[in-house]
């Protein structure tokens, strides 16, 4: 087994064990209501740092976006999940009907990943002719352009179909529909998703962008970002690699955005902003640019850190902490004597880390 | 190529400075908000037990039944925002509650309630994540949560676990809607919007309205759409009608403008205070000066950092509390307000003062009924189950300082008449 199916390997191997850690704790009741709540919010958030990651770290580019691609997934799931309730008759509440949960899981996850892959073809045809600072600044702004497209939609569902509108329809006194997405208030969802569903969407996102790393369009796609022009002249088709890298991580971004909404009551396109583009980012970068495993790592660390912190005395200053923590691990991780200290497992990473700028440079 | 490096490095600085901004300045306003912070922040600390029995006057306790045997400690959960844009209102709701737990175990009887506050941010994930926090620490009841959105969220969660949550301000009927283990204790927004309509109409005060609302807001558009609805019907003359969203609440010239140039003379704003100090800042810099006419949102922008309460003046809300009420039980809640947090109690403050007394008059509704109930050691479903019980019971009623007499009905909506007050000389005056 050579060293990249090891490395692959050990990602798959550490899912499953994190999935059987928490599904013991789960079943044997030892878990904390709060630590419940955040595993599947925890799961979407390491497929997103996932699908940032092929785009920061194996293709090279900075983008600032992704929330708006998890929107697109977000906003299609409550939709799949609005048209599909209204068109089945089931006995009971959904939270007793496994078979409509997981027939709306599948169909959310897979109309939503189209959909928001889509939109990163779309995108990424103006985009990817920009570089570097250029392209981060036009994702950011594509991606507050899907916020305040959502922003003013309203979507709603009666008798006669699907009715979509830039005008609040239930404004209207004889409005008798459903809204499945009412503008800026969002879109309400009834809760489907499952922890071991969100852990099998992470196992294929993951086999997905492992494969791809370790195919010829990978390394096509490495080669791009190491160095452009010697890519180029050894007859790459750059445009098409770069866009096929950026519209497979939308449409997982789109995944992992339909299984973080497919488990809350309801989202929001405010949720969706710069902010949580960030987020990922930093999830990203924290975890090591390029390395999946390490961006696995942090976005479930990050992303539960703050939150359990409230279980502490420190509560008011929780988010101080946080703050101080990310700024502590980023000057470890930077700092050389560190680095020559964690020896092997940290030369893997500088090595990595070099990578994407090389392509800056050309 | 050390570029790349500096900017994801810039990148990740630019959200940890996001996050500690976030954190610092809020909590300094806060702060300064509060001239008593320490004790508030102090309140907001997890999990602190509210158990002190320093404030030993029985006699304002509005109107307990003697006899009844209600034993036993019971664990209250608070949700609400303590820190960021609607910091006010859950810091109010936060203390107001404080009061009312203090005075009930006060009281002498063996029965006694702790109060756990839990910090949301406005935000209704993190709500969901306060509300997992408390059903941790073996909470039984929810005072909360404060603000709509997040209290629907919450809501939906409580309504599986069977948790009864009893809301001090969220008014949306969707926090109610289809969950019958969800009260309110503020009226509900279809209330407020055909309320202040019909108020507006009775008391001729305008002939030509403008409307400014928050879109992206549950609270703001049900108000407004119950607004509408009922000013069509009256036959009020709404001239305009803009809207804006969280992220463009920095603004308000465009809306200012051109309800100025539709030539309304009342401007009706079914927002929360923060927007609404800078629409009336906006409004008095263009020497456009129409009546304001807010709803309970409004409440709490005499206590806004910054602002010049001057600008102001004149403002007509509609709430259920006014300080300068001449009731006793008003009058001591009010005074034990200054005394504790240096300042007149808001709306959401004695919203929150009216939740602990409610969920404690049910409580001993039951045992009186039933020959007595401990509840230490009970689980959240089973008080749930005697609360619904109780609180839909026709013969159960509060008298609070937000109303008199309240009734829930089946829906867990509050019946109780809202008042207007006006703003003169920086203080709230009955109407």
């Amino acid at each position: 087994m050579n060293n990249k199916s090891k490395n692959a390997f050990l990602n798959y191997g550490l899912v499953i064990v994190f999935f059987v850690v928490f599904q013991a704790l789960l079943s044997t009741g030892n878990i904390s209501s709060l630590l419940k709540g955040l595993l599947v919010p925890m799961t979407a958030y390491m497929i997103l740092a996932i699908s940032l990651n092929l785009v920061v770290g194996i293709s090279g580019e900075l983008s600032l976006g992704h929330a708006g691609f998890m929107s697109i997934g977000a906003f299609t799931a409550a939709f799949v999940e609005g048209v599909i309730l209204n068109n089945i008759k089931m006995e009971g509440p959904l939270s007793k009907n496994l078979g409509v949960q997981i027939l709306i899981f599948v169909i959310s996850v897979i109309v939503a990943a189209v959909f928001a892959a889509i939109a990163g073809f779309l995108i990424g045809i103006p985009v990817l002719r920009l570089n570097g600072d250029y392209l981060a600044i036009v994702t950011l702004a594509f991606g507050e352009i899907i916020k305040n497209i959502f922003n003013c939609i309203y979507i709603s569902i009666d008798e006669t179909g699907v009715h979509i509108s830039d005008k609040n329809p239930s404004l209207d006194a004889s409005f008798a529909g459903k809204m499945i997405l009412e503008g800026p208030q969002g879109s309400v969802i009834k809760k489907v998703s499952i922890f071991a569903a969100g852990i099998i969407l992470l196992l294929l996102v993951l086999i997905i962008v492992q494969n791809l790393v370790n195919s010829k369009a990978g390394r096509a796609i490495m080669a791009m970002r190491d160095n452009r022009i010697a890519a180029e002249s050894s007859g790459l088709p750059i445009k098409k690699y770069k866009l096929m890298a950026f519209t497979i991580s939308a449409a997982i971004a789109g995944a992992g955005g339909a299984l973080f909404a497919l488990n809350s009551t309801g989202i929001t396109p405010k949720q969706f902003d710069f902010n949580a583009s960030i987020l990922i980012l930093v999830f990203v970068v924290l975890g090591g640019i390029g390395n999946m495993t390490g961006s696995m790592i942090a976005a479930a660390l990050l992303y539960i850190l703050p939150e359990m912190l409230r279980e502490l005395d420190v509560q008011k200053y929780r988010m101080l902490i946080y703050a101080v923590l990310l700024i502590a691990v980023m000057l470890i991780t930077n700092n050389e004597k560190i680095r020559a200290l964690a020896g092997r497992v940290f030369k893997k990473k500088d090595k990595v880390s070099v990578k994407p700028e090389a392509g800056k440079e050309a | 190529m050390k570029k790349r490096v500096l900017g994801m490095l810039l990148a990740g600085v630019m959200a940890v400075s996001a996050f500690t901004a976030c954190g610092n300045t809020e909590s300094g306003s806060t702060a300064a908000a509060n001239p008593d912070a320490g004790e508030t922040e102090e309140a907001a600390a997890e999990t602190e037990e509210v158990t002190e029995t320093e404030e030993g006057e029985e006699a304002e306790a509005p109107e307990t039944s003697e006899g009844g045997a209600l034993t036993g400690t019971l664990n209250v959960g608070c949700i609400g925002p303590m820190t960021g844009g609607a910091a006010i209102y859950g810091n109010a709701v936060q203390n107001g509650a404080k009061i009312a737990v203090d005075e009930i175990n006060a009281l002498g009887s063996d029965f006694q309630m702790t109060l756990n506050v839990q910090d949301d941010e406005h935000d209704a994930q993190k709500s969901v994540n306060c509300y997992n926090t408390l059903k941790d620490s073996d909470t039984q009841v929810i005072v909360g949560t404060v603000t709509t959105a997040p209290c629907i969220a919450v809501g939906e969660e409580a309504y599986n676990d069977r948790m009864f949550m009893l809301t001090p301000s969220a008014s949306s009927t969707d926090v109610t809607a289809d969950k019958d283990n969800v009260f309110q204790l503020c009226f509900a927004d279809p209330n407020q919007g055909s309320a202040s309509a019909q108020y507006i109409y009775d008391n001729q005060l305008a002939t030509k309205v403008a409307v400014i609302y928050n879109n992206a807001d549950a609270y703001s558009s049900g108000i407004y759409q119950t607004f509408k609805a009922k000013a069509d019907e009256l036959g009020l003359d709404i001239v305009s009608e803009t809207t804006f969203t969280d992220d463009t609440a920095n603004d308000f010239s465009v809306q200012v403008g051109q309800a100025k140039d539709a030539g309304a003379d009342l401007i009706f704003l079914p927002i929360y205070y923060t927007p609404a100090s800078l629409i009336l800042g906006q409004a008095y810099d263009m020497g456009y000066t129409p009546k304001f006419f807010g709803v309970d949102g409004m409440d709490g922008i005499l206590t806004l950092e910054g602002f010049d309460t001057s600008k102001a003046e004149g403002v007509i809300l509609l709430t259920p509390f006014s300080a300068d009420a001449e009731d006793a039980a008003t009058q001591s809640f009010v005074g034990k307000y200054n005394d504790q947090f240096g300042e007149t109690p808001s709306q959401f403050a004695a919203d929150g003062y009216d939740c602990p007394y409610a969920i404690y008059k049910a409580l001993k509704f039951y045992a009186d009924k039933n020959g007595g109930l401990d509840v230490t050691g009970m689980s959240y479903d089973e008080i749930c189950e005697i609360l619904i019980s109780v609180f839909t019971d026709p013969d159960f009623s509060v008298d609070g300082i937000t109303g008199q007499g309240m009734v829930w009905d089946a829906n867990g909506e509050v019946n109780k008449a809202p008042k207007a007050v006006v703003i003169t000389n920086g203080v709230y005056v009955g109407m």
